[in-house]
């Protein structure tokens, strides 16, 4: 047996305790010699299972379709797709039921380089993805693309400073390196802690969107939405774990992407002639561009923009007289009604006005609060047009000042494409994927593969964004409000948050700015946009379904791990048994996802804007620590905890101090805590991330070297592995 | 010992062609982002600084994950392949 390689011996000489590998890693490392031979046939295996899966769905869908031209309700059609979907996932989830510990935690380490980027890539991919994505680039413009860039260029690093490492070290969870190479229990529990918070806001943001994506999909109430999805998740993943996990992504993966990339190539043919817009829509770039000239010119856009203006104004004129505008206008609102009784006005006018004095600002404190949101809202909408492709745009029309508001745009767009980066690096859901390859060779390839299919959906998006754009300021603005296509009536009735057209200069025709357009309406809405059957309407919530579901999945799993392996196994019950842990990461799955449900069930509004202060958290903690472990020798354990202590407390007191939803939960006052440099909250990890560097270099330095097994342990995973010792124990695997 | 120094060499390399592709990764991110607005000519009928930011880099950032893959496979291979294989 090739098994009992120089870096174990040495581990269990250097540190003088015992290194007992588990029975479960036995087993592993036996199965995955098993496997080694038959890699190549496993491989074409699920080639062809997931092939012909393909082609059934793409069937499906056509058989569907064929169903709606001969009269089959649309109601049926998205329940169809509802419970085909999740069908199919609780199918793949039973077949891959497990008991034993290494199927369960990392899916027996014989996942395909190809298969495992599809994983990953579901993995990655989620409702903000997918639904949100396309949006936020229609409403930002050049700035948006900050997102595309961060959430794909995350890769390099992964790739490159972190995922051949993981899988050379070849253990279950990511507190599980920190813990091995610095040593000691804190460590790990602090690197636990931060994997754990990063994930839980995360999965709740997913249960949102998965709850979101149900009720429109079949009009079922939100919180049995909720609760339909978290069935969902848990058919994928409480029987078989890591295992069912990883062969349900491939499956969502697949979907996700068909789901987007059909009605992309849909609207490319209408507007570029090309099935692929994403070659081609440089032409409609600059067709978009000749609109946006001649509606920066239009008189009528122009009053509208005024009218806004006057509106901030007078907001901005009872700002400077509080408190006294504050019982001023109290005091009025009182008297409103005390008029509307007087003078016996109808039940509705009475009730519009006490929902108006009883939505009023609670004190003058609140009052300014309320008030420089609403007239920053109106003074954005009342700045000019914004061109699609101008990077750093301001509307300033003071010179200095546009200046100014470019240079914090260019700053800011920089910062966050810095966080979104390092945090790819470093949330766990994502690195926990470098533990299932067979071999450091297929982590490196699965990195590739995972971009390649990130990719088709991050390249489609931009092109989504131009294509509906062109759109709406071709087919919307402009025309009467009589005659708006039918898509505009039925997405404004479902949720003014969607889609909002309020006649402001009462000329009958829709101005573009007179259209408040909600980011995730872009992409549910696209296929009416562009014509298509119902059909892909129900299979684009399909997608996106698959696409939240799938990251939830990941997530969950990665919560549930940390607590059941890090917390349970390692620093409480050293000798429990491989099934007893099996069963317990199980239990703890399902509590895990009960609490989400239930803190997703709290409805907490801001939560899907928190997933991007994820990120900035999961960089500031773990990053450092995990590039430094293998590319810094000198780091150690006191270096490693002041750096994740730091990065992770600096962080959330950035966000505490400056995030709005925040400062008024703590009563703190904007214009107190400006920002630093004026970053966002959303990138305070451009501050955290260094900070965090400094403290672990710093820390390491000043103490003493690390102990001999976390030396032993830096050279065993910076080293190949060849293919004859693939199973081989890492140092201090206890 | 041979396969010590063998060990070293091989990280070295690594660490260099980490250093090199990750100077692409930050010219195609951070410079070209951070000189945007002055990157503004047109490429192929988009404007460079968002062909860049909505494709170019991302191609880019493909390649350099591709090249890592493709290299360290050739070398783990070679490593192998050398003298004194350790067991």
């Amino acid at each position: 047996m090739p098994h009992l390689t120089p870096a174990r011996t040495r581990a269990t000489d250097a540190g003088g305790r015992l290194t007992t590998p588990t029975s479960s890693t036995a087993v592993a490392s036996v199965r995955a010699d098993a496997e080694a031979g038959a890699g190549s046939n496993f491989s074409r295996t699920l080639r062809r299972y997931y092939g012909w899966f393909t082609v059934g769905f793409l069937l499906f869908v056509l058989l569907l379709g064929l169903g709606e031209r001969l009269g089959l309700p649309r109601v049926l059609i998205g329940y169809t797709f509802l419970f085909a979907t999740i069908g199919l996932y609780a199918g793949i989830g039973i077949m891959s039921r497990t008991t034993d510990v290494a199927e369960y935690y990392v899916a027996g380490r014989r996942v395909p380089a190809f298969f495992n980027g599809m994983a990953t890539g579901a993995d990655w991919m989620s409702a903000a993805s997918f639904i949100g994505l396309a949006g936020s680039l229609y409403l930002l413009g050049f700035d948006g693309l900050a997102f595309v860039l961060g959430w794909t260029g995350g890769y390099c690093l992964v790739a490159l400073l972190i995922a051949p490492f993981l899988r050379k070290f070849g253990q279950f969870t990511i507190p599980d390196f920190i813990g091995a190479r610095y040593g000691g229990d804190l460590a790990r529990a602090i690197a636990m802690v931060a994997a754990i918070t990063c994930s839980f806001v995360y999965v709740v943001a997913q249960i949102y969107g998965v709850g979101l994506i149900t009720t429109h999909l079949t009009n079922v109430d939100f919180s049995y939405g909720v609760f339909l999805g978290l069935a969902g998740i848990l058919v994928c993943s409480f029987l078989g774990g890591m295992r069912a996990v990883t062969w349900t992504q491939v499956a969502q993966c697949i979907i996700l992407l068909i789901a987007y990339l059909i009605p992309v190539a849909w609207l490319g043919l209408q507007y570029t002639h090309s099935p692929l817009p994403q070659l081609a829509y440089g032409s409609v770039l600059e067709r978009l561009a000749e609109r946006e000239r001649q509606l920066t010119k239009d008189p009528r856009e122009q009053e509208v923009r005024g009218i806004y203006l006057k509106r901030a104004a007078e907001i901005n004129a009872r700002i400077a007289a509080l408190p006294a505008s504050w019982r001023e206008g109290q005091a009025a609102a009182r008297r409103s009604i005390e008029d509307l009784k007087a003078h016996r006005a109808s039940m509705h006018e009475l009730r519009t006005a006490e929902r108006a004095l009883a939505a009023y600002p609670a004190g003058p404190e609140e009052a300014r609060r309320a008030w420089q949101q609403e007239a920053a809202q109106y003074a954005e909408r009342g700045s000019p047009l914004m061109p699609h492709t101008e990077p750093f745009w301001s509307g300033e029309a003071d010179p200095d000042k546009a200046e100014q508001a470019r240079s914090t745009k260019r700053w800011n767009f920089l910062a966050l494409v810095f966080c979104l980066m390092a945090g790819t690096a470093g949330l766990p859901h994502i690195l926990m994927r470098s533990y299932t390859t067979p071999n450091v060779q297929q982590a490196r390839s699965s990195i590739f593969w995972a971009l390649f299919f990130i990719l088709l959906l991050y390249l489609s998006a931009p092109a989504l964004a131009v294509l509906v754009k062109y759109d709406v300021y071709t087919a919307v603005v402009g025309k009467h409000f009589s005659d708006l296509p039918a898509w505009v009536a039925s997405w404004s009735r479902i949720d003014p948050s969607f889609l909002r057209i309020e006649d402001v200069n009462r000329d009958g025709i829709v101005q573009l700015a007179e259209m408040q357009v909600g980011s995730d309406i872009v992409v549910l809405a696209m296929p009416e946009i562009a014509g298509l059957p119902y059909v892909i309407t129900g299979l684009v919530a399909a997608g996106g379904l698959a696409a939240a579901l799938s990251t939830a999945d990941g997530l969950l799993l990665t919560i549930a791990n940390a607590l059941s392996h890090d917390l349970y196994f390692k620093m409480i019950n050293r000798r429990a048994s491989p099934a007893r842990r099996v069963t317990m990461a199980k239990v703890l799955l399902l509590l895990v996802a009960l609490v989400a449900a239930f803190v997703t069930l709290m409805r907490p509004g801001n939560i899907v804007s928190l997933v991007g202060l994820a990120f900035s958290l999961a960089a500031a903690s773990l990053f450092p620590a995990l590039v430094l472990g293998v590319f810094w020798r000198r780091a150690n354990r006191w270096g490693a905890i002041a750096g994740m202590l730091t990065g992770f407390g600096v962080c959330l007191y950035y966000i505490a101090t400056r995030y709005p939803f925040f400062q008024a939960a703590l009563g703190l006052n904007s214009t107190d805590w400006p920002p630093w440099f004026g970053i966002e909250p959303i990138s305070s990890g451009v501050f955290a991330v260094p900070l965090g560097f400094a403290a672990l270099i710093v820390v390491s330095l000043v103490t003493g070297r690390p102990d001999a097994q976390g030396d032993a342990l830096v050279d065993f995973v910076r080293l190949p592995d060849s293919p004859g010792r693939e199973s081989q124990d890492p140092p201090r695997n206890r | 010992m041979a396969a010590e120094a063998r060990g070293r060499q091989y990280w070295i390399q690594t660490r260099r062609l980490t250093v090199a592709l990750l100077l692409v990764w930050f010219v195609v991110t951070f410079v070209a982002s951070y000189f945007a607005r002055s990157l503004s000519f047109t490429f192929l009928g988009w404007p460079f600084s968002f062909y860049m930011a909505a494709q170019g880099s991302l191609l880019v950032y493909l390649l350099i994950v591709l090249l890592y893959a493709r290299w360290q496979g050739a070398r783990d291979a070679a490593f192998d392949a050398g003298p004194d294989e350790g067991n």
